[in-house]
């Protein structure tokens, strides 16, 4: 099959037109407090090797999030530990959302459908395994085979993998030899008493251990296996679970202890707690926390270890780009049927160009957006959030209906980031809105100030406008981050001719149900 | 003297056939069965039953 880069699977119409028009800097503008100023060789904050190793890769840089997809193959379905907040009837909980189930491969049926992946969609750079299991229990058999085929077969894909830990100081020396680059540990807790009451037990040595024991055991093993990492180079992210009433405060002990030991990103996750998928703590009622409980805890821990915030808990097979799932087109039937797959990475090497001139002078506008907001308001007004509906590219280029997700960015006179997404369900589907779902977007941006869509229809917009958020289009297909500020300027000197109010105080849903999200 | 596996709650995580020192236990037709001939309640190897010990499902019990 030809394979043209198509750009416009991720980019909408005008992608290429220029930004709006920015002003230049202001000579006065001195130096830059955000993290991302500097040359568009990456953030100034960040050693040139580390970036070289991230930014292609979607799990550890929110950018590349919006132009390179990720892949996880199912390889690895046996665990070693038991989380209160996972029934193994499904995927593992760390990684993925509780409840749903992913389709196993063995390590052949994985390489095919790898290759038959990265033939159809050249933004594919990274490969995970994240389960449905833990990658390295059972010796991580499955998981080395997987990877030393691809290594072979397709050496310019990047390598991940994900565990909980346990077992991870024995494997520490095949990680370094696959070239294994990235790996992200699952750590809940440094302090056994609070372990206790996520996990209640452990498969270690031999033998079932259970309480106390299983956590402090689980937590030197952590401990241990992430400074085994670092010390080798391999980057490593840690990802936690934040459980409400057993360790929302405890997660700043957490960033302190993976900060100290060189993890590279801590990313803070919701506990996502239903009795439907009959786990310890869906039965027992402990909830997940909302979106502003999260925010809190996330917000606190931003001066340690560097905070991801745009994980998405894919599942165990997720295949594709932001929050985008085309693991149907890709099951191991349709892998089957396919025959011989080729392999040549010409397509994806047309498109890592495409992007790298693509992104080269992005921060240079961004800190110029930045610096005429605080020179015309100062800092007297207070950052607001603003939902806004994106296919990727940095740019506000998907319809508020076809949106599966909102990307959050909390926008003040120090500059715009991505604080997180949220899930909803497609408002427009099939060409009618539906009232219901309009609700549930409502209730998942609650906390927003502005929606910025590149289009919305007027039934939608006047939904929004009546429950205090603004719908604004006249953005669209420009970059988000500018957007935000030039919003935010003209939101400020509103606020202070008193025609719009703030909405600080506002909280929001985080949704609760597995991710279905599907491809149109 | 042997172990099984109740199949209905079995999550074929295939956790127990990596553990079992006999390799008596194995994949067929989408289930994970204990060879009853192989099986020694790990006795001689370890001192509980590997295969009860790692499952998540607690269905690996005495036959
Ligand atoms: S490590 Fe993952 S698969 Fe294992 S029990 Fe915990 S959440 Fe489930
Ligand atoms: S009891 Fe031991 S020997 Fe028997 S099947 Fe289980 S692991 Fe194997
Ligand atoms: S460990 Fe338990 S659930 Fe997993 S395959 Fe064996 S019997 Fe089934």
């Amino acid at each position: 099959m030809g394979n043209v880069v198509s750009l416009d699977s991720i980019f909408g119409l005008g992608q290429l037109a220029p930004p709006a028009v920015m002003p230049a800097a202001p000579e006065t503008a001195s130096g830059c407090s955000s993290s991302s100023c500097g040359s568009s060789d990456g953030p100034a904050d960040m050693d040139p090797a580390v970036w070289e190793k991230v930014k292609n890769h979607p799990c550890y840089s929110e950018e590349a999030h919006h132009y390179f997809a990720r892949m996880h193959v199912a390889v690895a379905p046996a665990c070693n530990i038991q989380c209160n907040y996972c029934n193994r009837k499904y995927d593992c909980s760390n990684e993925s959302r509780p409840g749903v189930v992913s389709e196993k491969l063995t390590p052949d049926q994985a390489i095919k459908k790898i290759l038959a992946v990265a033939q159809e969609i050249p933004q594919l750079s990274v490969i995970g395994i994240a389960g449905p299991g833990d990658s390295l229990a059972a010796a991580g058999k499955n998981t080395f085979a997987t990877f030393e085929m691809l290594q072979k077969k397709a050496p310019d894909l990047k390598l991940c993998l994900s565990t909980n830990g346990l077992a991870l100081p024995d494997h520490v020396d095949t990680i370094a030899q696959y070239n294994i680059d990235h790996v992200t540990i699952t750590i809940n807790m440094v302090d056994p008493e609070v372990g206790a009451q996520i996990y209640p037990w452990i498969f270690y040595k031999h033998k079932r251990w259970t309480g106390l024991d299983a956590a402090k055991i689980l937590h030197e093993q952590q401990m241990l296996g992430l400074e085994m990492l670092t010390s080798r180079g391999i980057l490593v992210k840690v990802n936690s679970v934040m459980i409400p009433g057993v360790n929302d405060e405890h997660l700043l002990e957490v960033n302190k202890a993976v900060k100290s030991r060189g993890a590279f990103l801590h990313n803070i996750m919701p506990l996502i707690s239903d009795p439907a998928h009959g786990t310890y703590f869906g039965l027992n009622g402990q909830r997940g926390p909302t979106a502003q409980e999260l925010k809190v805890v996330q917000d606190a821990c931003e001066g340690g270890a560097k905070l991801m915030r745009h994980c998405r808990q894919c599942r165990a097979d997720a295949v594709g780009l932001l929050g985008e799932d085309r693991g149907e087109e890709f099951t191991a039937d349709k892998i089957e049927a396919m025959g011989f797959v080729e392999y040549d990475d010409e397509a994806r090497r047309t498109y890592r160009e495409h992007v790298e001139s693509e992104r080269a002078g992005r921060n240079a506008s961004k800190a110029a957006a930045q610096a005429d907001v605080r020179e015309s308001i100062g800092f007297t007004v207070d950052p607001i959030l603003i939902a806004v509906a994106t296919k990727g590219g940095e740019r506000i280029n998907e319809h508020f209906g076809h949106a599966k997700e909102f990307q959050i960015y909390e926008v003040g006179p120090n500059g715009a980031k991505f604080v997180g997404h949220r899930r909803v369900d497609q408002y427009c589907e099939g060409g009618s809105g539906d009232v219901d779902t309009l609700d549930g977007v409502l209730a998942a941006i609650n906390d927003c100030t502005a929606v910025f869509v590149a289009k919305i229809g007027g039934c939608p917009s006047k939904s929004l406008a009546d429950a205090g958020i603004e719908p604004v289009d006249r953005f669209a297909f420009d970059y988000i981050e500018e957007s935000a500020l030039a919003y935010f300027k003209d939101y400020a000197e509103r606020l202070g001719q008193g025609v719009v109010q703030s909405r600080a105080g506002q909280d929001a849903v985080i949704r609760t149900g597995a991710l279905t999200a599907r491809r149109a | 003297m042997a172990y099984k596996i109740k199949s209905a709650e079995c999550t074929v995580c295939g956790a127990c056939e990596a553990e079992c020192p006999n390799i008596a236990i194995s994949l067929k037709k989408g289930t994970y069965v204990i060879d009853p001939a192989k099986c020694t309640e790990c006795q001689g190897h370890f001192d509980s039953p590997q295969c009860a010990a790692v499952c998540p499902a607690d269905c690996c019990v005495p036959a």
